[in-house]
């Protein structure tokens, strides 16, 4: 076709002004986004992510945070960030370093998460900071008048980011339990008695979603009607060498980047969307290999993986001598 | 541009006919000398001013009279369009952005008034001007998806996206290359496709499902695909096959040039923001071969396709039979100049046919 133009690698993106930075718990900000050339922002559904570039000294961060906003309100977006002392750097800059009136580049909405529209009710299942997809989708289904109900696990009152405002809100749809009282989400009654059309939906620490996953199909729920969506955060590993075939380049990947980002760093435009194992927008080809992989990915199939063929650079890293990839 | 809208029909005495501004751009579907399937996707960002690709939904002079073959076609045939339940949101995303596109795109002909939920939308090609509550659909007269196809050349499909795979949920589909939405609705991506040879063997549904998968909200993608019609026909569907079907034994050497027509489908891939759907446009351009033999690359270019396509393509296209008369046709304007690469015409640098 002619001269075709090539998609830069992630989502379309915005520019944007912090508008406000507001503490939520003890651990947990919301960050305000306007818009800097003064428009709306695009609508979004509910379960959507937005990839946040953080300008860290010569280093750029890019991460995935639910957008928590209310998609009915478009002019401004918002996301909640809890602040993880011993991850890499993303949410502690965003903590320390991003004042109101700061100017921030944001991608487009992307949806991995997205509501099945033919449910006929929809139960949430939230664990901690996994609570921020659901405020945006409970905004959704409130304006078409959609059934649903919450139930959102915390450790304590002091920690549970917006279970105020929800209980206050929506007395008779939000359940909250905290595991510092002793108390659990009872998932095995809950998920027995829903109605037929049931769509169930789980965000938060993997133990969770694994729980609501093995519950489900263990009382007999189809495993399409049962929905998750966890960001894996890219794993630190032994630093690694590795070719990429069509840049003509050799590169290491140092133990606190992940694959994905040292291709950025020596500025080969690789293609990405969620940054979190779960898009397979990324997923590049192996030419050679001499080692073994740590698949960290939730796109690769058993058969891709034993192929020896196929690495995710998001989350995914190599141990061994010689890497070559078609990139 | 002012657009002159023609006063034409894609039936019985077919007075459907391109003037040179629409042959000049019309998409030819072959950018080299030969032709095999391929996920040929590109980003859907406008294009060369005046061609196809410039606007977000290309409006040119069929689109009057394409819109009154759409509504003939409905009111013998409801079928043809269908939206299973859960699909209302994203008729509702369709009916915005093709407003939102057309009243930026085109402000001479389409006007789009927003105050919070009451919009006032006004057609003037077509006489429409109405007011309505957004996500209100007691307030339109169609459901959203209807209403604003039967406003918008070309079908459109709209996949729920799901267990990650795409579903055919609801559609607007009366100028179709021999599908049926009826059939179809409710059907995957891999289901849908079941029909079409080689493609599968080649891992080309596999691959087209996952870059489908992964169409960004923002960033709209686009391809060509194309096939053959004798007669200017829009509504060549399985339903109607008795009617059209049989034409195709009416060509002769001396009726092909301007019964014989290349039709090309433009199909464009959006994200739909509110229901994560996706919208699949497939806006169909007819151009009889007489016209297009007026650029001398094309000639050369179509003579070497059909006469090297493979046999099972032929044959899935539906002209094998006709493909003899074709080629002893189009072989009059191929002289054996080399092409340019791409599929844009150039009249003013491609060397005239050597007589």
């Amino acid at each position: 076709m002619s001269a075709p133009q090539k998609a830069k690698a992630g989502a379309e993106k915005i520019a944007v002004t912090v508008s406000a930075v507001v503490p939520v718990t003890e651990y947990v900000t919301r960050f305000e986004f306007t818009r800097t050339d003064g428009a709306d922002f695009p609508p979004f559904s509910g379960g959507a992510h937005t990839v946040v570039s953080m300008e860290d000294g010569d280093r750029t961060r890019l991460n995935p945070y639910s957008l928590m906003s209310d998609p009915t309100d478009l002019s401004h977006y918002a996301i909640s960030v809890r602040r993880e002392d011993t991850g890499r750097g993303g949410s502690a800059f965003m903590h320390s370093q991003v004042a109101p009136g700061d100017a921030m580049t944001i991608t487009c909405p992307v949806n991995l998460f997205g509501l099945d529209w033919r449910a006929k009710k929809h139960i949430f299942f939230a664990g901690g900071i996994g609570i921020t997809p659901f405020l945006a989708m409970i905004g959704q289904l409130e304006q078409t008048n959609g059934n649903w109900e919450l139930h959102y696990a915390a450790r304590t009152p002091e920690s549970a980011a917006y279970a105020d405002m929800l209980l206050a809100k929506f007395p008779t749809k939000v359940h909250v339990y905290y595991s510092g009282q002793g108390v659990r989400i009872p998932l095995e009654s809950l998920l027995s008695g829903q109605p037929l059309g049931t769509h169930a939906y789980v965000c938060g620490p993997a133990g969770l979603i694994d729980l609501v996953h093995d519950t489900a199909t263990g009382i007999g729920w189809p495993h399409s009607n049962v929905h998750s969506e966890e960001f894996l955060a890219p794993a630190p590993g032994a630093p690694f060498e590795v070719r990429l075939c069509k840049s003509d380049k050799t590169i290491t990947v140092g133990e606190h980047e992940s694959l994905l980002e040292a291709m950025e760093r020596e500025g080969v435009d690789a293609p990405f969307l969620c940054r979190g194992g779960s898009c397979g927008q990324c997923e590049t080809n192996v030419v050679s290999a001499d080692g073994g992989f740590i698949h960290r990915d939730h796109w690769l199939d058993d058969d891709d993986r034993a192929s020896g063929k196929k690495i995710m650079p998001c989350v995914s890293r190599f141990v061994g001598t010689t890497l070559e990839l078609d990139r | 541009m002012t657009i002159q809208f023609n006063d034409e029909t894609f039936r019985d005495d077919y007075s459907f006919h391109n003037s040179e501004w629409a042959i000049r751009r019309f998409p030819f579907p072959f950018h080299e000398d030969s032709y095999m399937y391929s996920m040929n996707a590109e980003q859907h960002r406008g294009g060369p001013d005046g061609s196809v690709y410039e606007n977000r939904f290309d409006v040119d002079e069929h689109y009057v009279s394409e819109m009154q073959d759409r509504a003939k076609v409905l009111s013998e045939d409801p079928l043809r369009c269908q939206s299973l339940p859960h699909m209302t949101l994203a008729g509702w995303d369709l009916l915005e952005l093709i407003m939102v596109s057309k009243s930026e795109d085109y402000p001479d002909l389409f006007e789009l008034h927003r105050d919070g939920d009451q919009w006032r939308w006004v057609n003037k090609p077509l006489g429409i001007d109405d007011t309505f509550t957004f996500l209100d659909e007691s307030t339109l007269p169609y459901g959203p998806m209807e209403y604003i196809t039967r406003q918008s050349q070309g079908d459109f499909a709209l996949l729920d996206q799901r267990d990650e795979n795409l579903w055919m949920d609801a559609g607007m589909v009366t100028t179709q290359a021999d599908w049926s939405l009826d059939f179809n609705i409710g059907m995957n991506f891999i289901e849908w496709h079941g029909p079409v040879p080689l493609a599968n063997e080649m891992g080309i549904f596999k691959r087209a499902l996952k870059f489908l998968l992964n169409i960004p909200q923002g960033s709209p993608g686009r391809r060509l695909n194309w096939t053959m019609t004798v007669n200017p026909l829009l509504d060549t569907s399985p339903e109607n096959y008795h009617k059209w079907g049989i034409q195709k034994t009416t060509l002769t050497p001396e009726n092909i040039g301007a019964k014989q027509h290349l039709r090309v489908e433009l199909q464009t891939f959006y994200r739909l923001p509110r229901s994560n759907a996706l919208a699949f446009p497939i806006r169909c351009y007819l151009c009889s071969f007489q016209d297009l033999m007026t650029m001398p690359k094309w000639g050369r270019r179509l003579h070497r396709v059909v006469r090297d396509l493979p046999v099972e393509l032929a044959t899935y296209k539906g002209f094998i039979d006709n493909r003899p008369l074709m080629i002893d046709y189009l072989s009059k304007f191929d002289d054996g100049l080399p092409t340019s690469p791409g599929i844009f015409p150039e009249p003013e640098t491609e060397p005239p046919l050597k007589t």
